[in-house]
């Protein structure tokens, strides 16, 4: 549970799936100073996302999901507090409802045998086609990402593919009247 | 009123303007132009160091000694990589620092060039938050911003690195008064939320039968007014009170509610009575683990109160009951003064049976020695020092290891800044540069490195330093021909096999003094030790005392690793029992 180099007195809390934002300056180093933090203190990134979210402030948003018990993620928000240019830190978890997204984009090799049965499932999941060569397809599909990996489930059935995710970024379902 | 100027110029005003007095630095190709322009000008003084590890050492102590912040000027590659081990040292045991190093040019950045490295990059996790400044109409205002976050909140290190173009380029000067920091860049104390909190933690303690205060370096630095409002709120109550290594000299000594040092090497009485109280109130300290030993066991039956500046200790090792988070000083004046309106007493009764209790663990007696006519014991010389020198303006430094914690046990601190030691870090090599920014910062002071055989060849080289701009710093060598804290290790926990830890070919100290034209001195029996002592303090030169002491001494009372504060170990002969002694061995 906790960093310490003496054992730790709880061991049954229960570690889970969270989504942090965090609101930087969008200055040189600060994703690296964000990163470093995790890797620094022994923490886990499964996914994390950047872009500039203001360009007059210079701000970007930064999502991270991470696994951890509530005490580890905790001190994880704490920790991103204590760097400068960070202005705040939510778990969305922890705020009541969000929604989040994430988009995939997906290269299939196509062939007269396969290309009926791809079309199909890309129809199913509602993947966007948006380059087509003679032998193969890239499609783009957002949303969810359960439903993304049932979707990578169900081609890789088919035939072989390659694939890049963003990994999801998340946004607080109600509305601040004022973020910093 | 914006002037124009050379980036190095600029450098020069911003610490000018910033008050800064003095710089420790070393020259270097990458920060030639800083040191042009310093050879130009009166008003910073600048202290050549011998190695940069030395300089950021120095600064430490400059800082640690005055409450200022400490400035340290160095150049591009090893320059900068040499004072990553004082930065990481200043970051843990939060000490305020801006450290000035130089960088190749512009476009001679990721090229692989002569002396560059990515300091910024090497040093982002050991500083509180650094700079590579591009423009040199940004250097004022980065220079203002730096040393607000370096005094800001938790202080720490901060490092800024200027490219060698930069410090050529004109640009404009800013006054300090004329930056504005953004509030999200800065330490917010949370005022309103805390005000709950506040009444919480007076009915705490007006109720508790067996309190205890437990007191740390955000005491000495959130500046000379917390150690009065301690030792004042401590003596309202009537409480007992613990400090930790960073914290000694809050509480005088002799202050009567005053249980000493806690923790690994700490008195038996504080660490019975961390393990029985029935409420905890940590001020400014953060549960280190030489503090808590075995977390499963840390002061089981407490309620437990957490004062500190920065929230990431809260809850970080320790769970605690009511957290404030705060300034010591602001706080503790809102406590005294809730705690005057509502009229609040302890119980006396409750806290005389308390008192009944500690007084019988004191009656262990845990400092004891047995002293002999032939051969000095560390302990004995650290306790002549301090008698010898207790009237006078003392600062004593340490390096780490045996010595510091025989400093720590029998030395008496009485006032707060006067004591100087690598807690967070135990950085071997810094009580000797920090004894010299300690002897910078005040001419008039007694200053004294208590250091080891081993420790003090880690920066001996700053001799050189010492005897150029005079500085009377005292070295006091307890010399067991050791690494002694390492040795006791490995008595204790493997076997006796003394891997490495003898310290062959050591220099003659008398004769190595000497050749820096500094004192050297030696006492090889007890009866020379005060005529030693003596000499060393009544001479205005550098000088080694080399004190030779019992070879095989071990650091006694200890909490072993692995060990809880009710486990202490009072000698030799009391061993720990195997099993917690297998499970202590994997730990540091």
């Amino acid at each position: 549970m906790n960093k310490s180099v003496y054992d730790s007195p709880e061991t049954t809390a229960v570690s889970r799936r969270h989504i942090l934002t965090v609101l930087v300056d969008n200055e040189p180093g600060v994703l690296a100073r964000v990163i470093g933090m995790f890797s620094g203190r022994g923490y886990n990134i499964e996914s994390l996302n950047v872009a500039e979210v203001s360009n007059d402030e210079h701000l970007s948003r930064i999502t991270i999901v991470t696994e951890g018990t509530s005490e580890v993620v905790s001190q994880i928000e704490k920790q991103l507090l204590r760097i400068v240019p960070v202005h705040s830190v939510s778990n969305l978890d922890e705020e009541g409802s969000s929604v989040e997204a994430e988009v995939a984009l997906v290269n299939i090799d196509l062939n007269d045998s396969n290309k009926k049965k791809i079309y199909e499932v890309c129809d199913f999941y509602r993947a966007r086609r948006i380059e087509n060569e003679n032998n193969y397809v890239i499609f783009e599909i957002a949303g969810a990402s359960e439903r993304i990996n049932r979707f990578i489930k169900d081609v890789n059935q088919i035939t072989k593919i390659e694939i890049v995710r963003s990994g999801p970024v998340a946004i607080s379902t109600y509305k601040n009247t004022k973020e910093e | 009123m914006k002037q124009e100027m050379t980036g190095a110029e600029i450098v020069l005003q911003s610490l000018v303007d910033q008050g800064v007095e003095v710089v420790f630095g070393y020259p270097g190709g990458a920060v030639l132009p800083i040191y042009d322009t310093l050879f130009k000008q009166n008003s910073i003084k600048h202290v050549l160091v011998r190695q940069e590890g030395g300089a950021i050492h120095a600064a430490e102590g400059y800082a640690r000694s005055t409450g200022k912040v400490g400035v340290v000027l160095v150049t591009s590659g090893p320059g900068a990589t040499n004072v990553v081990t004082g930065l990481t040292d200043a970051m843990m045991d939060s000490i305020p620092i801006v450290c000035i190093t130089g960088q190749v040019p512009q476009h001679l950045i990721g090229s692989d060039a002569f002396q560059e490295c990515d300091t910024t990059g090497i040093t982002r996790p050991c500083t509180k938050h650094n700079y590579l400044v591009k423009d040199p109409n940004k250097l004022s205002p980065v220079f203002h911003e730096a040393f607000t976050i370096a005094k800001d909140g938790r202080p720490g290190p901060v490092l800024i690195d200027i490219p060698k173009d930069v410090q050529f380029a004109k640009g404009n000067y800013t006054q300090k008064e004329k930056i504005i920091i953004p509030s999200h860049r800065l330490f917010e104390p949370e005022i309103f939320k805390n005000d709950e909190k506040i009444n919480e933690v007076v009915n705490l303690i007006s109720k508790a039968k067996k309190p205890i205060f437990y007191i740390g370096g955000g005491c000495i630095n959130s500046g000379p007014k917390a150690a009065e409002l301690v030792s004042q709120f401590v003596e309202t109550t009537g409480a007992p009170a613990t400090m930790t290594l960073m914290g000694l000299g809050v509480l005088g000594s002799s202050h009567s509610n005053s249980l000493g040092m806690l923790g690994m090497h700490g008195m038996y009485e504080a660490n019975m009575a961390m393990h029985e109280c029935d409420l905890l109130i940590n001020i400014g300290a953060r549960f280190d683990d030489r503090v808590t030993g075995r977390l499963d066991a840390f002061s089981p039956n407490s309620k437990k109160i957490h004062i500190d500046i920065d929230e990431s200790n809260i809850n970080k090792t320790i769970k605690v009951d009511v957290p404030v988070v705060g300034d010591v000083t602001s706080i503790l004046k809102r406590v005294i003064k809730v705690w005057k309106e509502n009229n609040l007493k302890t119980n006396q009764s409750d806290l005389k049976l308390w008192w009944d209790k500690i007084n019988n663990w004191k009656k262990i007696d845990c400092l004891h020695f047995t002293n002999n006519e032939k051969e000095i014991k560390p302990q004995y010389a650290i306790q002549r020092l301090y008698e010898l020198t207790k009237d006078k303006k003392t600062f004593i430094t340490t390096e780490v290891g045996q010595h510091q914690m025989w400093a720590a046990q029998y030395y008496k601190f009485e006032k707060p800044n006067r004591w100087l030691t690598s807690g967070g870090l135990g950085t071997m090599g810094y009580g000797f540069p920090a004894a010299i920014g300690a002897q910078v910062a005040n001419p008039d002071a007694l200053v004294i490195d208590v250091a080891g055989d081993a420790s003090i060849l880690m920066n001996i080289q700053e001799m050189s330093t010492a005897v150029q701009y005079r500085l009377p710093v005292k070295i006091f060598i307890l010399n067991n021909e050791y690494m002694g804290m390492v040795r006791q290790w490995q008595e204790l926990l493997h076997g006796g096999r003394y891997s490495e830890s003898y310290t062959d070919s050591l220099p003659d100290f008398v004769k190595l003094a000497e050749s820096y034209k500094a004192i050297g001195l030696r006492a090889k029996k007890p009866k020379e030790l005060d005529g030693v002592i003596n000499e060393m303090i009544n001479t205005d030169k550098t000088v080694i005392a080399d004190i030779w002491v019992s070879k095989e001494e071990n650091c006694f009372p200890m909490i072993q690793s692995g060990s809880a504060h009710n486990e202490m170990v009072l000698s030799k002969d009391q061993k720990q029992d195997k099993l917690s002694a297998e499970k202590g061995k994997i730990l540091v």
